[in-house]
């Protein structure tokens, strides 16, 4: 048992980053399900955390109910942008959210009495239980699963493959798209809720550009053909770093190295179900 | 049953349709043609919501469609094809039907997510619905490849079944059968007469004359954006004008290859 | 006052127009958005840094130096990475998340080779002292830098409009395959751009870390940020937007600094940005019709 305490003291923290991380993949996952590269899920992260934290700390709020906070305020915004932001496609909406994730940090950074500003917020109460992480990934990933199997998630796949044909289908693509970035942002926000009451200070850095591209890169690298795509990608890029520790300076070159490799050789991700079926039929016909 | 009223359409500058007007009877397959360029695909994009006309009115069963986005217009019971066959390349034939039935899945979240009978009774039927459809369209054997794996002309049948999966009153069909053989064209033209005898009504674009005269009982003849004549199959064969639309553009071309 | 202010915003939108230059050149010619178009500019202002502080050589070769080593790095940028997506034919956005983690690669071998801290050009560099040009105090780098950019700006001017090869560019910008058809050596264009463009960033690289006398490894990471906001501004693919932008986007920063204060200052890029995508995606001068194959 002791040998197993060791383990949490030292590794705790980076087996609890999993788990946020995996929500944040996730939560880009739902916008990548419905063809958006949308990358405004930094930013919503770190308004549900500033959210939360403030809940917390100036409204002694519980922590069920900084939680529910943390999902709530990103979910507004995003349905306060998503409006304009969300009739345009491909790279012109990256662009608008990777934006978008800038004012953001811009505006926590100039809005000190509140937000402790370039300092951060500090002394946050570390609410967050290891049962609290793996509750939220697993009812998240229940609840996407279900969806994935509905009417709902293949409107996702539709738009995803044309948009037009879907709104002729009698899909209504705009409340689609929207439900699936508002999730997102809730989706999100709640990580970020997580994250922030546990390493109890956060600052306006931590939910810029960089953070974005790498819940990016989280999705992307797993693939995002099934739920479980976006899981496995959180988990190598959150055990990455921990893994090549030994590299010191170098660990992040690998860190980069690793995505320009995947992209270019496994074009889907490493979890392609498309790919496994086909390995699959292959072997069956084998052995026919 | 849909009624086009003095229907014009500009882009800037350019007079695409000019007081285009037509009247499909309910139950009758109705056929629009002309020559290319003429305005055909223009006018589908105008009913089915993709486009809005520069002024013009279009009515289906006495309901307005201006304003209307194609998800609403598709609830009140029009369906399309396309001229350049949009299926979802990367679902299986069975799936790509299935999303068809989407205004008809009537359960919640609730249901969803928790998995209750109204969800699964609504997803198994629309799964069976899809399988009967692609029977019509001789496709269920492959109702589980690759919509990407099909042969051109089966991939504009399954275009067919996915629209019919929205149980349309009035379905479009833009050239449905480009691109086929000879085998293909007759098979299709019996399940478009099929489809008929089951009530639906059908407006058609389509170029192979046979085709047109085969199984049109009205036909609307479109050129340079307006109607130039309107009637039955026996009319239109023997129409002046129309015989000059078609063979003035072969002239056309005929000089142009020769300068 | 605000005279003053023209020069420093002046020889500031010049480098910025230059960045950004080279970033909608890629965007137009390969229809890729090259993220990594900021580690290159990281990459020769650290190049001309090693040959004046380490070869002892002067500035102009420096300048040499840091296009050479750029331009390199952005054809071998082409050749190894973007070239086998192209030849998958790859959806657009992915080529995009490959240059990430080139970026990653580059500004991270950076910090491990120079450390994180800032560096300076050597004392003597470039000469001290102000001239007066047309009654206002211009220091011998605005100078430098704004003479600089008009130059280069001009050339490609001349080679898009007036040339064969800036024919051939354009005819690739509007559709590849068509290009391609018509007899171009449409790979040989898109190594020959990639050099350029990332020349043109190498450049801007120096010119920035003369005028802000400092270099760090992530210095591309703002200037990315920037040149995006630039390219979105003066419309994506478009050289003259992307001229006019830069330069816009220089004053507006400066002024804003002025008048409002500086913590703003990184927000005027990005609030522009919002504003435009909402009210005239296309930007300035661009097209917002799609590419073809």
């Amino acid at each position: 048992m002791s040998g197993f305490e060791d383990f949490w003291a030292i590794y705790g923290n980076v087996v609890l980053t999993l788990g946020t991380n995996s929500l944040l993949a996730l939560s880009i996952w739902l916008t990548l399900a419905c063809g958006m590269l949308a990358m405004a899920n930094a930013a919503f992260m770190g308004i549900g955390a500033y959210a939360a934290a403030l809940l917390t700390m100036n409204y002694e709020a519980s922590f069920p109910v900084a939680l529910a906070g943390g999902m709530v305020a990103p979910a507004l915004v995003a349905a306060l942008i998503g409006l304009p932001t969300l009739r345009l496609s491909g790279v012109y909406l990256a662009m608008a959210t990777l934006g978008f994730g800038e004012v953001v940090r811009v505006t926590i950074l100039n809005t000190e009495s509140l937000t402790g500003g370039a300092l951060g917020l500090n002394g946050i109460p570390q609410l967050t239980q290891w049962w609290h992480v793996v509750l939220a990934v697993v009812l998240v990933l229940l609840v996407l699963w279900r969806v994935r199997r509905s009417k709902v998630g293949r409107a996702f796949d539709a738009i995803r493959g044309d948009e037009t044909a879907a709104g002729l289908m009698g899909i209504d693509v705009r409340s689609t798209k929207m439900l699936a970035f508002v999730a997102g942002a809730a989706i999100a926000g709640l990580a970020g809720a997580l994250n922030a009451h546990l390493t109890f200070f956060i600052g306006p850095g931590e939910y810029g550009f960089d953070r974005g591209v790498e819940i990016l890169t989280m999705a992307i690298l797993g693939g995002i053909g099934g739920l479980a795509g976006p899981v496995i990608g959180a988990c190598i890029l959150t055990v990455l770093p921990e893994a090549l520790r030994g590299f010191s300076d170098f660990r992040l070159v690998v860190n980069g190295l690793i995505l320009v490799l995947i992209v270019l050789f496994l074009p889907q991700g490493i979890w392609d179900p498309a790919r496994f079926s086909r390995w699959l039929r292959k072997g069956g016909r084998r052995h026919a | 049953m849909l009624e086009l009223t003095s229907l014009s359409k500009n882009f800037g500058g350019l007079h695409v349709l000019h007081d285009v007007g037509l009247s499909v009877p309910e139950g009758a397959i109705f056929g629009l043609i002309g020559p290319n360029g003429a305005g055909k695909t223009t006018v589908f994009n105008l009913i089915t919501g993709l486009l809005a006309p520069t002024s013009g009115g279009i009515a289906f069963q006495g309901q307005d469609l201006l304003r209307r986005r194609p998800n609403e217009i598709t609830r009140l019971g029009i369906a399309r094809t396309f001229q350049n066959i949009r299926l979802f390349k990367e679902m299986t034939l069975l799936e790509n039907v299935v999303v068809g039935a989407y205004r008809h899945m009537d359960y919640g979240y609730a249901s969803l997510l928790l998995g209750l009978p109204r969800y699964r009774e609504h997803e198994a039927r629309a799964r069976e619905r899809a399988h009967e459809l692609l029977g019509w369209m001789k496709l269920d054997h492959k109702a589980n490849d690759l919509a990407d794996n099909l042969s051109y002309g089966e991939q504009r049948r399954l275009e067919l079944a996915r629209a019919l999966a929205t149980e349309p009153r009035l379905l479009l069909l833009d050239e449905p059968v480009a691109g086929m053989n000879t085998g293909e064209r007759a098979e299709l033209m019996r399940e478009i007469l099929a489809i008929r005898e089951r009530g639906y009504t059908i407006l058609m674009i389509e170029h192979d004359m046979q085709f047109v005269m085969g199984l049109c009982e009205r036909i609307a003849v479109l050129n340079f954006g307006r109607i130039i004549a309107c009637g039955g199959p026996q009319e239109i064969r023997a129409n002046e004008q129309v015989i000059e639309a078609y063979l003035g553009r072969e002239d056309d071309e005929q000089a142009e290859q020769a300068q | 006052m605000l005279e003053q202010q023209f020069v420093n915003a002046l020889s500031l939108g010049c480098v910025y127009a230059l960045f950004a230059l080279g970033f909608t050149l890629i965007f137009g010619v390969l229809g890729v958005i090259n993220l990594a178009h900021g580690a290159v500019f990281m990459v020769g202002a650290y190049a001309a840094l090693v040959v004046v502080a380490n070869l002892g050589l002067p500035l102009w070769a420096a300048l040499v130096a840091a296009m050479l080593v750029a331009g390199l790095l952005g054809a071998v940028i082409d050749r190894l990475v973007l070239k086998p997506l192209r030849r998958r034919n790859a959806p657009h956005l992915i080529p995009m998340i490959a240059t990430i983690g080139v970026a990653i690669v580059l500004n991270n071998a950076a910090q491990a080779f120079f450390g994180a801290g800032n560096l300076r050009f050597p004392f003597g560099t470039v000469p001290e002292g102000v001239l007066t040009v047309a009654g206002l105090h211009v220091t011998v780098i605005e100078l430098g830098i704004i003479l600089l950019s008009f130059a280069l700006m001009a050339v490609l001017m001349i080679v898009m409009r007036r040339t064969q090869f800036g024919r051939a560019l354009r005819a690739i910008a509007e559709s590849p395959k068509a290009a391609w058809l018509l007899g171009i050596n449409v790979e040989r264009l898109f190594l020959t751009t990639s050099f350029a463009a990332a020349a043109l960033g190498g450049v801007a690289g120096v010119l920035i870390g003369l005028y802000a006398n400092a270099l760090y490894p992530l210095m591309g990471q703002p200037m990315l940020h920037k040149g995006i906001a630039v390219v979105i501004l003066g419309g994506m693919g478009d050289i003259r937007g992307a001229m006019l932008g830069g330069l816009f986007l220089g004053f507006a920063e400066v002024l804003s600094v002025a008048y409002v204060g500086s913590t703003m200052r990184d927000a005027v890029a990005f609030g522009l940005l919002f504003l435009i995508l909402l009210v005239r995606p296309q930007g300035l001068f661009g097209k917002v019709v799609q590419r073809k194959a």
